[in-house]
């Protein structure tokens, strides 16, 4: 595959606005994470970091028509765009191919709330919930829960106006969006993308659905790794990575410099029967060896605490390692959290935000796992492995 | 040998070896076209759920397949497998067999509905907040199966366990222009020569209260409940909303050359694709009509012809006020005087709007028309709107030489895909 370029980089978690912020925060000795424990006591998340949203998103009408899922993603894809050079370039915004990932849904919590209590006294409740959806709802909340109203609403506000595609389903779909640009991309199938994802964690009605599926952490946080022994569990975080994916010769023309090169991005998925991840991992590594280097890379991972996945992607890496493939693993999402769609696209942006550094994170792990920083990487491989379903895997290297 | 067969750009040429649909018209290919070119109409009153305050009572649901109580995500995979067995057994792979190639899905977003969020609030203890109280309620019964009907991957993941396709599968929603989208991933894949077909579907079974209410507070819908089977009028001067409704469509996409090497009957090309995003509204599109223009225009140019090459367009045509006027505007521009002796029909008039899966149930049936040599109608055109004038193919099926197809779906977000259906190459 022809290597693709990340020009541009949109991101906004819990640590910050930025890649300063971002780059602060994990190359400390013993990153820390930012956790609100009380707002959905007992259960943590990592709550975004406060925005401006006037200086992305300079019309108030438009921020009043999304949730915040959706003002969070046209955020950081605005801070893509300013970050390549191309907020404002006509030109090239009505030619930007987009493929965005996103679940969607916002409930309006408020409203659920009051029916779900009258529906217990309604004389007739099928009549009473009709009613009550009909006055309650406001028009423009489903606008809001559309899955592809983040990407409509990136192209009113930024005019990136190509093709347009939201992909859906978690983890997976953030794998799928680079991939499939990539492979755009070095295909001819296009030169210039915008590819991203926002997850609001902050929604009491996505932990219910956590809740459902036995995912949901409680009490205080730790890092994935040292779940497992407590059921395992996610503690989501709210985020947004974007990216602005180049062929090489069209950042050359003009005169964009690459933070790091996309060389390879793999996906497969399987029902996670015991072993069935790891066999689609070792798969993708035999398919990356060629591209892996001289020395064992460092790993960024998204391994989101679930169980018993996240142990069987330690042992995985752990394997790796023995076989001096990979060298320090770092699971990002032990500080911004569990991101849904958006984990792999913030994990790939972290990955390049390191190469281009040339400083690999730090870490707090207590188990020890995750290794010592090492020397500026070369490389970086990201292993993404759903919390449910999918296990995808990008291999970056450093611009040359 | 003789070359292979490349199209006007050397790119693989893109096969359909297989389709297969269900609309609330029935079940499978046959049955549907000979509903669609008697100019049957498939909608109806809603008995799925109680209609009381309600400004829509009528939908084109499909009732057949599924008990009333069936959770949309689950129809949604019920609509999109029986339009996958269809599309797999014509195009001649064994039913049972793993599908070697790649599956691109679109499928509607997903969230708990009401009857299972009922339920769980009435496990919860009676005291504090109802969210708070159903998260402990939740976590008691860790209802796994639930939890996976939230999953927006869970229906296609489900599809490319029982079809065993390759690879991780894509979901994916460009609103209502998704099934579009979907042929569109799949096109792109070939042509990149990563797979040597996909499977294709779109598919949709969302029709619950909360959806059509959605509807509703958007203006979108039509209210013209009296008369279920007259209420979706395309193009007609009295329109007034779209038809909300159900569906699926499959389609086997093959590499020409492969699909010809293993014997395989070639039921047609999709020789162009294209996308254009709108930057103006999040349910409107641009006055002017530029994206719409530039969709069709850029799917012309990717199929290698000028407009004059169009025999037959397949409208998107929802019957709401401002969408077949933008339509016909735009086509207007792109095609000239000589739009008006270029049929145009809108299969929603009779299958009413089946939003996520429109696009691919659309695609089957553009196929179908150059197949038969005949042209759906759009049903219910009593009152022709004046300031649209176009060869709508009023009421009753025509028999026409239909060679290339342009097929048009539009959606909320800004989103406009344009396919051009062909027959076989000569």
């Amino acid at each position: 595959m022809t290597e693709v370029w990340i020009t541009g980089i949109g991101l906004v978690s819990s640590l910050g606005e930025g890649l300063d912020a971002h780059f602060e925060a994990l190359s400390a000795t013993a990153p820390q994470p930012v956790v609100e424990e009380a707002r959905f006591a007992p259960y943590p998340v990592h709550p975004v970091v406060r925005l401006e949203l006037d200086k992305q998103i300079p019309r108030k009408a438009d921020q009043r028509q999304m949730e915040p899922w959706q003002r969070l993603g046209t955020y950081a894809a605005g801070l893509a765009l300013a970050d390549a050079g191309i907020t404002g370039n006509a030109e090239l915004l009505s030619r930007m191919d987009m493929i965005v990932a996103a679940g969607g849904g916002e409930r309006d919590v408020e409203v659920d709330s009051q029916i779900l209590a009258g529906l217990e006294t309604a004389a007739d409740p099928d009549s009473f919930l009709n009613e009550r959806l009909s006055n309650d709802l406001r028009p423009t909340l489903f606008l809001a829960q559309l899955s592809n109203l983040l990407a409509g609403n990136i192209s009113i506000v930024h005019k990136v106006t190509g093709s347009s595609r939201t992909f859906m389903g978690e983890e997976l779909a953030g794998v799928s969006a680079i991939e499939i640009a990539t492979r755009r991309i070095a295909s001819g199938q296009g030169e210039v993308f915008l590819v991203g994802a926002a997850y609001n964690a902050e929604r009491i009605d996505v932990l219910l659905n956590l809740a459902l599926g036995g995912h949901l952490w409680k009490g205080a946080h730790v890092p994935v790794w040292t779940r497992e022994g407590e059921g395992g569990g996610l503690v989501t975080g709210s985020m947004s990575g974007f990216l602005v994916l180049e062929s090489p010769d069209h950042a050359k023309a003009r005169g964009a410099k690459p933070y790091a090169r996309l060389l390879s991005v793999l996906s497969d998925r399987c029902r996670r029967a015991p072993g069935e991840a790891t066999e689609n991992g070792r798969r993708a590594i035999e398919t990356l060896k060629p591209l892996l280097g001289d020395r064992p890379v460092a790993v960024v991972s998204g391994a989101t605490g679930a169980a018993p996945i996240t142990g069987e992607e330690r042992d995985f890496l752990a394997g790796l390692r023995e076989e001096g493939l990979v060298g320090p693993v770092r699971a990002l999402t032990s500080l911004v959290g569990a991101g849904y769609d958006a984990t792999f696209p913030v994990l790939v942006a972290l990955a390049a935000l390191a190469l281009s550094r040339g400083a690999f994170y730090g870490s707090d792990d207590p188990t020890a796992f995750e290794g010592e920083t090492g020397d500026a990487p070369e490389r970086i491989l990201v292993n993404c492995w759903g919390h449910w379903r999918g296990e995808g895997m990008a291999l970056l290297a450093a611009a040359d | 040998m003789a070359e292979p067969l490349k199209d006007h750009s050397g790119r693989p040429v893109v096969a359909v070896t297989g389709y297969g649909v269900v609309t609330s018209l029935g079940q499978g290919v046959a049955d549907n076209w000979a509903a669609l070119t008697s100019g049957r109409s498939g909608i109806h009153r809603i008995t799925r759920f109680p209609t009381d305050h309600l400004r829509t009572t009528i939908a084109g649901t499909v009732d057949f397949l599924c008990d009333p109580e069936t959770p949309s995500p689950v129809r949604t995979e019920r609509l999109a497998q029986t339009a996958a067995e269809e599309a797999i057994a014509m195009a001649g792979f064994e039913p049972g067999r793993s599908f070697p190639g790649m599956l691109f899905m679109a499928v509607p977003p997903v969230e708990l509905e009401w009857p299972a969020r009922r339920a769980i609030y009435r496990q919860a203890g009676d005291t504090g907040d109802a969210y708070p109280r159903m998260i402990e309620a939740a976590l008691r019964h860790n209802d796994r199966a639930l939890y996976e009907l939230t999953l927006y991957g869970n229906v296609a993941d489900r599809m490319a366990d029982r079809f065993g396709t390759r690879g991780a599968p894509i979901s994916l929603s460009t609103a209502c222009a998704s099934g579009a989208t979907a042929i569109q991933l799949g096109v792109e894949a070939i042509r990149r020569g990563e797979t040597d077909r996909a499977l294709v579907i779109g598919t949709d079974g969302s029709v619950q209260v909360e959806a059509v209410i959605r509807f509703s507070l958007l203006s979108a819908l039509s209210t013209a409940n009296d008369d279920p089977a007259a209420a979706s009028k395309p193009f007609s001067k009295n329109r007034d909303g779209f038809i909300i409704a159900e569906g699926a469509g499959a389609l086997v996409l093959e590499d020409y050359e492969r699909a010809k090497a293993r014997g395989a009957t070639i039921l047609g090309v999709i020789r162009g694709v294209a996308e254009k995003a709108d930057d103006f509204h999040r349910t409107r599109s641009k006055p002017d009509g530029s994206p719409v223009i530039a969709a069709i225009r850029q799917a012309l140019d990717d199929a290698g012809v000028g407009p004059e090459a169009i025999s037959y367009i397949n409208a998107h045509g929802t019957s709401t006020p401002e969408n077949d006027k933008m339509e016909a505007m735009s086509l207007e521009a792109v095609f000239g005087p000589a739009i008006a002796s270029v049929p145009i029909s809108s299969n929603k008039s009779m299958i009413g709007h089946t939003l996520t899966a429109a696009g691919a149930v659309e695609a089957v049936f553009s196929l179908e028309t150059i197949r038969n040599g005949l042209i759906p109608p759009t049903i219910n055109h009593n009152v022709p709107d004046p300031s649209i004038q176009l060869d709508v193919v009023p009421n009753v099926a025509r028999a026409a030489n239909v060679s290339m197809v342009l097929s048009n779906s539009f959606g909320f977000g800004g989103q406009n895909a344009c396919l051009v259906v062909a027959a076989e190459p000569a």
